[in-house]
C-alpha cells in the first residue's frame, strides 16, 4: 500500500550551486511583510484560515493519555460558544500517543478530517541509528499517524555529509509508506539561511511532502525570515519539477498578529495554491486562543479575559 | 525554470481589506500665498493655479503664482535677512534654529506624511517611513554642522556665500526642499526656495514650521509657481547661488544662463541607472532590490534602477520571479496603507510615460504588465517591464521617470560595464553579488556617482550624492553637502 516513493524523489542536488542567500535583503522583504495592514473582513478570514491550519501540538514528557484526548477535544471543539469556527488541521504528538489520538478522533467521527501527526526519528535530537529511526516511523503508523514529522541529523548536514542526511529522508520516506512525510530541518541549528536553504533543496529532492522549520525544543524556533527563505526554496522546487511541497513553521508562533503576518507571506510568495491546511500548517499549542480571542474581539469590540477560553 | 506549466496565482481568495491612513488630523486650506519676509503674501499680479490630488483628479488648494516682482520681493528679503540678521548670529544659534525645525516635523511628521501622498501621489508607506523621517534626518543632521565648519574644513576660512536660490522637484518635496535647505541654513546662507508647481503643499507647510520656529523673517522664503518662477529666481541677479534638482533639459538651460556670471550653480539631473545582477547573487533578494530600484515613487527617482543588466545564465529566472513579484504590488489609493505604487504625480508625466510604453512596443520591445486593478479616476500605471530591447532601444536610453524597466542580458563582466556606462547619464548604479572582490572592481568600473551593492535606493543625510556627465554638477549631502554652500579662503 505504499505511494511509489521513487516518484517524489529526484537525485541529490549540487548545494553548492544552490543560489545564496542575503540575510539583510531577507529582512528587509519580511520587514515589508509586516507592514501590511489587515483589517475588517480581511482579517477575520485570516484568523479562521489561521485557525484551520493549525497543528494542535503536545510533546511533553509529562504528557498523559488524559491530556491528549483533552488535546483532541480542543481539535474538534475550538471553542463552542462561536459559531463558525473551523477545527485545527492535525493534532501532533510522540509515537506512543498516537493510538490514543486517534481514538479520541474516531470516536467523534473525525479521524482523516483531522490529521493524526506524530514525531519520529528519534525526536528531537534524532540523534539514533537509521534502523531505529525507522522502526520508530512504522510503529507510528501501525498506530495510525496520517504525517510524520522526522528530524535531520543535523551533525551530518552540517558536517557536509549531504548523501546520508539525503538516503536517511529517503528511508524515512519510504518507511512512511502512504503517510506524509514532514521533514523538520531544525533551522534554529543550522547557523546560515544558507545552510536553511540547502536543508530545504535536500530534504525536498529526498521526497519531502512539507518541510517544517523546527522541532519547537531548540531557540530560536520559527522565525520568518528562516520561514521566507523555506517558502522561496518551496517555489524554486516547484518551477522546477512541478511538484508542490508543504511549509510548516512551528514553534514560537503564539501571537495572532504573527500569525497573519506568516500567511501574508505565505500569500506573496507562494500564492493561491499554498493557502489551505493541505499545504501550510502552524505547528503551534497556544496560537489557536489567541486567534480565537482575536475573532471575537473582531464580534464584541471588546477583548474577553483569558479565562473565557479554554487552556488545553 | 524553464517549466512553463508551473504558475503560482497570486489573485487569492484572501484579499487585503482597504486599510486607509485617516485624513481627519489634516488641515489644508482652500489657498496658499507666498511666505516673503517671513509671512504669507499674496502675489502681486493676483495670479493663483490649482493643485491637483492625482489619486482623483480634485483640486487640494489654490497656490499663488510667483511673478518677477515677487521672486524680487523674496530675493531682496533673502538678502536684507542675510545682512542684518542670519550672518550676524552666532553658528550654535544658527544650529538651534534647523534643529527647531528639525524637531517640529518629526512632531508633525503624520500630518507631513498625508499630505506628501495627497498632493504627490506617492504611497502613505513611503511618505511616512522614508520621505518624512528623511526630510528631518536632514535637518537634524546639517544642524549639527553648523557650528563645526571649520572642523569640515580644516585649515581653511570659511564664510557663507549670501543668498541661495533653490528650485526643487515634484518627486520627493519636503526631501529635496530639507536636502536644499538645511546646508544652506546651516552654512549661513539665506534662502529662496520655489518648489514644484504639482506638490508645494509640503514646502507650504514647512513654511509655517519655519515661522513657528521663530527664525528671523526673509532666512528662507517659499515663492510657489511654474517654470516662469523657477526662471526669474535663476535670472536674478541678486543670487549668490543656485541649487537646482530637475530635468536634465533645465538644468542644461540654467547652465546656459550662468555662464560668464560669478553665480555658483549645482544641478541634480536626471539618471538612467543600470541595476547589474551578476549569477552569483543572491537572486531573490536581488529580486526585490530590482522591484525597489525602479517601483519605488512610482519610478519617479532620478537614481532609479531603471535598467537591469542581468547575467544571461540567470536571466530567466530573475524575469520569472520579477512578474511574480510585479503581480503581488499593489497598485491604488496612496493613501492606503497596503499600496505600494501610488497614483503618477500629473497628467504631463502620466502622457509622458504612456507615450513611452508605447514606443518601446513600437521599437520592438516586448512589453509585460502586472495584471492587477488600477482605480478608474486619477492617473495610474502598472508596473510594466520591457524585454527584447537593447542599448539603441530609446526606452534604454532615455529617462521615463516611470515604473518602467528595461531588461537586458550580459555574458561577461565587461560587457555588463560597458553597456551600464554606454549612456549619456551617471548618477546611480547597482551591483549584485555574492563576491566582494567584484563589488570594488564593479564600483570602480561604474561611472555613476552612487553605487549600491547588493541594495538599491537607500539614502543617508551622511551619504553624498551627485552625479557624472549630464546627471549633474555637484554633490549634496554629507560633508560635500556642506561644500556647495560655501566660500573657502
Amino acid at each position: 500500500m505504499s505511494t511509489p516513493a521513487s516518484t517524489l524523489r529526484s537525485p541529490l542536488p549540487r548545494l553548492d550551486l544552490v543560489s545564496r542567500v542575503d540575510q539583510t535583503g531577507v529582512e528587509e522583504r519580511v520587514a515589508r511583510f509586516c507592514k501590511r495592514s489587515i483589517k475588517k473582513e480581511s482579517k477575520v478570514m485570516a484568523l479562521k484560515l489561521a485557525l484551520s491550519m493549525i497543528d494542535l501540538t503536545t510533546l511533553e514528557g509529562q504528557d498523559t493519555p488524559g491530556k491528549v484526548r483533552q488535546l483532541c477535544q480542543k481539535a474538534i471543539h475550538l471553542h463552542d460558544s462561536m459559531p463558525g469556527l473551523p477545527h485545527v488541521a492535525a493534532v501532533c504528538v510522540y509515537p506512543i500517543m498516537v493510538g490514543v489520538a486517534r481514538k479520541a478522533l474516531e470516536d467523534q467521527g473525525l479521524a482523516g478530517e483531522i490529521k493524526v501527526a506524530s514525531v519520529a526519528t528519534a525526536f528531537p535530537s534524532g540523534m539514533s541509528p537509521l534502523n531505529i529511526k525507522l522502526e520508530e516511523t512504522k510503529i507510528a503508523i501501525a498506530e495510525g499517524a496520517d504525517e510524520i514529522d522526522m528530524v535531520i541529523s543535523r551533525g551530518s548536514f552540517l558536517r557536509g555529509d549531504y548523501g546520508y542526511v539525503f538516503d536517511e529522508i529517503a528511508a524515512v520516506r519510504d518507511a512512511c509508506g502512504d503517510a506524509h512525510l514532514k521533514v523538520i530541518l531544525e533551522t534554529g541549528e543550522l547557523g546560515t539561511l544558507d545552510c536553511v536553504k540547502r536543508a530545504s533543496v535536500l530534504a525536498m529532492h529526498a521526497g519531502a511532502d512539507f518541510i517544517k522549520t523546527s522541532t519547537g525544543k531548540i531557540q530560536p524556533a520559527a522565525t520568518m525570515p528562516v520561514t521566507l527563505v523555506m517558502l522561496q526554496a518551496i517555489r524554486d522546487y516547484y518551477y522546477e519539477t512541478g511538484r508542490q511541497v508543504g511549509m510548516k513553521p512551528a514553534g514560537g508562533i503564539s501571537r495572532a498578529k504573527l500569525g497573519i503576518q506568516y500567511l501574508v507571506m505565505l500569500r506573496e510568495t507562494l500564492g493561491q495554491a499554498w493557502m489551505t491546511p493541505e499545504w501550510f500548517r502552524f505547528g503551534a499549542s497556544s496560537l489557536a486562543n489567541d486567534l480565537i480571542m482575536q475573532l471575537k474581539k473582531q464580534q464584541t469590540g471588546v477583548y474577553q479575559s483569558a479565562d473565557y477560553f479554554s487552556r488545553d | 525554470m524553464d517549466d512553463t506549466t508551473s504558475k503560482l496565482a497570486f489573485d487569492t481568495d484572501w484579499q487585503y481589506d482597504p486599510a486607509p491612513e485617516s485624513t481627519d488630523h489634516v488641515r489644508v486650506d482652500d489657498q496658499y500665498e507666498l511666505f516673503i519676509g517671513g509671512e504669507f503674501v499674496a502675489p502681486k499680479e493676483g495670479r493663483y493655479f490649482d493643485s491637483i490630488n492625482p489619486a482623483n483628479e480634485q483640486v487640494l488648494a489654490r497656490i499663488a503664482s510667483a511673478g518677477k516682482d515677487d521672486v524680487d520681493r523674496a530675493v531682496k528679503a533673502a538678502r536684507k535677512a542675510y545682512e542684518t540678521s542670519w550672518s550676524k548670529l552666532k553658528p550654535a544659534e544658527r544650529g538651534k534654529y534647523i534643529y527647531r525645525i528639525a524637531r517640529v516635523i518629526q512632531e508633525r511628521a503624520r500630518e507631513f506624511s498625508v499630505i506628501e501622498s495627497l498632493d504627490g501621489g506617492k504611497p502613505i508607506r513611503e511618505s511616512r517611513d522614508i520621505d518624512i523621517p528623511l526630510a528631518a534626518a536632514h535637518f537634524f543632521y546639517y544642524a549639527g554642522w553648523a557650528d563645526k565648519l571649520e572642523y569640515a574644513f580644516p585649515g581653511k576660512q570659511v564664510a557663507a556665500l549670501g543668498v541661495a536660490g533653490q528650485i526643487i522637484p515634484w518627486n520627493f518635496p519636503l526631501l529635496m526642499a530639507a536636502w536644499k535647505i538645511a546646508p544652506a541654513l546651516a552654512c549661513g546662507n539665506t534662502v529662496v526656495l520655489k518648489p514644484a508647481e504639482t506638490t508645494p503643499l509640503t514646502a507650504l507647510k514647512l513654511a509655517e514650521v519655519i515661522r513657528d520656529a521663530g527664525l528671523p523673517p526673509g532666512v528662507v522664503n517659499i515663492v510657489t509657481g511654474a517654470g516662469d518662477t523657477g526662471a526669474a529666481l535663476v535670472d536674478h541677479p541678486d543670487i549668490d547661488k543656485i541649487a537646482f534638482t530637475g530635468s536634465t533639459a533645465v538644468g542644461r538651460l540654467i547652465q546656459n544662463s550662468q555662464a560668464g556670471t560669478s553665480t555658483i550653480y549645482t544641478l541634480e539631473l536626471g539618471g538612467k541607472a543600470a541595476n547589474i545582477v551578476f549569477d552569483d547573487a543572491a537572486i531573490d533578494q536581488a529580486v526585490e532590490g530590482i522591484v525597489n530600484g525602479i517601483f519605488f515613487n512610482q519610478g519617479h527617482v532620478c537614481c532609479a534602477g531603471s535598467r537591469l543588466l542581468v547575467q544571461e545564465s540567470v536571466a530567466d529566472e530573475v524575469v520569472q520571479k520579477l512578474k511574480d513579484r510585479m503581480e503581488t504590488l499593489i497598485v491604488g489609493d496612496p493613501l492606503d496603507k497596503n499600496t505600494d505604487i501610488g497614483a503618477i504625480n500629473s497628467a504631463a508625466q502620466l502622457e509622458k510615460i504612456e507615450s513611452y510604453l508605447q514606443l518601446g512596443q513600437d521599437e520592438g520591445g516586448e512589453m509585460y504588465q502586472a495584471s492587477g486593478s488600477v482605480p478608474e479616476r486619477g492617473y495610474w500605471c502598472r508596473p510594466t517591464l520591457f524585454t527584447g530591447v537593447s542599448q539603441s532601444n530609446r526606452v534604454v536610453q532615455e529617462e521615463i521617470f516611470g515604473p518602467v524597466l528595461a531588461v537586458q542580458t550580459f555574458r561577461t563582466e565587461q560587457e555588463g560595464l560597458d553597456k551600464a556606462n554606454n549612456t549619456p547619464y551617471g548618477l546611480s548604479g547597482g551591483v549584485w553579488t555574492d563576491k566582494g572582490a567584484k563589488i570594488f572592481r564593479i564600483a570602480q568600473g561604474l561611472r555613476a556617482g552612487v553605487i549600491w551593492a547588493n541594495t538599491f535606493n537607500k539614502f543617508d543625510p551622511a551619504s553624498p550624492f551627485g552625479g557624472y556627465k549630464e546627471s549633474g554638477v555637484g554633490h549634496e549631502g554629507g560633508l560635500h553637502g556642506l561644500d556647495a554652500y560655501v566660500s573657502l579662503a
